[in-house]
């Protein structure tokens, strides 16, 4: 007598390939396999960072004509300051305090001029200048325990989290300028970051917060 | 006279990495063509590359998978690992088993016979040049399509990581460089996959070698 088998090769097959496809969610991408594997590329991304190792200077033909370079925020209109804007350091450091925009460009300078990378798939190159993450952190005391950063906005409250190997890049500056001009509205006005190793949304603009 | 080849016409390493290959080239192709959807043009902001053809072109839906860019770049992340993971063992078993042997395109044994078999197709001859494993347009079809996975696969590590990269990066071009190799490679293996169905269709029992492990390539 023939029996079917209870588990043919197809059947095995089948059912691997609608479990598969039910592990891949798209509006939920942090489950299942696509979740797994998305925790997969953190561990090969923080293995990839080098601390030394710095992007390109972009020679200066390369310049993205300004109102070539895009300009995104969240809220309906372009976000304005407070009038009493400082940017507030806290969280995890040994003195908390304010910074104004004039209190930055006292400290030292470093000016980038670097490829920046969209999520969405284009590039851009302009020149960015202020103050290296690190040199923030150590005049603050941050805590080397602390693993990872919150960048606040006053751009309808948008944020971001950094780690904290990518914030201590020395290609990784909180940028007051563009192109040799005060930051321009659009691009962020008056403190924005600016990295060589992070994608534009992480650049978080408008900044008010640093945790 | 030559000893009749024993071996498996298609071994099992061969059939699993080219089933695998069947579904994961196309989650490959249409999550980024998703990826592509949300900055469909080619060149860098304020400097568009003029003679890219498909500046602006929107894919139809049916060819996207993962609805959004998000969702589309975790389908592209994860399943990139899988296909390197399955290219790898298809050439570690490639030359392991010595299999490269009647499968790659070696230009000194195979051009002339892909010319003839080129000719044939195109009318050019009548005969057919001899039957043998695989003829040297297949060859060169096949060493191509892994060659175009290869490209595929290195322009998008540039991509993935363009600074931590940028040895490889320079290779290609930067970033712009390899975002147009990147494409171009996916245009060229549907090119290929174009052809390669049409002509197991007329050879189906090839299709039944590559199921079975048996029969005529």
């Amino acid at each position: 007598m023939r029996r079917t088998r209870p588990l043919s090769r197809r059947r095995l097959l089948l059912g691997a390939g609608a479990a598969g496809l039910a592990a891949c969610d798209s509006s939920n991408p942090h489950a299942g396999f696509l979740g797994a594997m998305e925790r997969f590329n953190l561990r090969v991304q923080s293995g990839l960072l080098r601390p030394g190792l710095l992007a390109p200077t972009e020679p200066e033909g390369s310049f993205t004509p300004e109102e070539a370079f895009p300009d995104y925020f969240i809220s309906p209109t372009v976000p304005l300051p407070p009038p009493d804007w400082a940017l507030e350091v806290g969280g995890m450091v040994a003195r908390p305090r304010t910074f104004t925009v004039e209190d930055l460009t006292r400290m030292p300078r470093t000016d980038l001029r670097v490829r920046h990378h969209c999520v969405e798939g284009w590039s851009a190159v302009a020149s960015w200048h202020g103050v290296q993450l690190r040199e923030l952190a150590s005049i603050v005391g941050a805590d080397p325990r602390a693993p990872c950063l919150e960048f606040r906005s006053f751009d309808s409250g948008y944020w971001s989290t950094w780690d904290r190997e990518s914030a201590l890049h020395p290609q990784s500056i909180l940028a007051y300028g563009m192109n040799g001009e005060p930051l321009l509205p659009g691009h962020g006005a008056p403190l924005r970051l600016y990295a060589a190793v992070k994608l534009g949304y992480k650049m978080v603009k408008y900044l008010t917060e640093v945790n | 006279m030559e000893t009749p080849d024993t071996r498996s016409a298609q071994p099992w390493p061969i059939r699993l990495t080219h089933w695998a290959n069947v579904v994961l080239l196309p989650i490959m192709a249409a999550s980024g063509l998703q990826i592509w959807v949300a900055y469909p043009y080619m060149g860098p902001r304020g400097a568009l590359m003029k003679p890219f053809p498909l500046q602006g072109w929107a894919p139809p839906e049916w060819a996207r998978i993962g609805d959004w860019l998000a969702g589309a770049r975790h389908w592209h992340f994860a399943f990139m690992w899988l296909f390197v993971l399955n290219g790898l063992v298809y050439v570690g078993y490639l030359f392991a088993s010595g299999e490269w042997r009647r499968r790659l395109f070696l230009p000194r044994r195979d051009a002339r016979g892909a010319l003839a078999m080129a000719a044939y197709y195109l009318r050019l001859r009548r005969e057919p040049p001899a039957p043998q494993f695989y003829n040297g347009l297949q060859r060169l079809g096949y060493t191509g399509a892994l060659s175009l996975g290869a490209l595929a696969v290195l322009t998008g590590a540039v991509m993935y990581k363009p600074v931590q990269l940028q040895a490889l990066g320079w290779l290609v071009g930067g970033y712009e460089g390899a975002r147009l190799l990147h494409s171009t490679s996916l245009f060229l293996l549907l090119v290929f996959t174009l052809g390669h169905v049409v002509l197991v269709a007329v050879h189906p029992r090839t299709v039944l070698a590559m199921v079975t492990g048996r029969g005529q390539t």
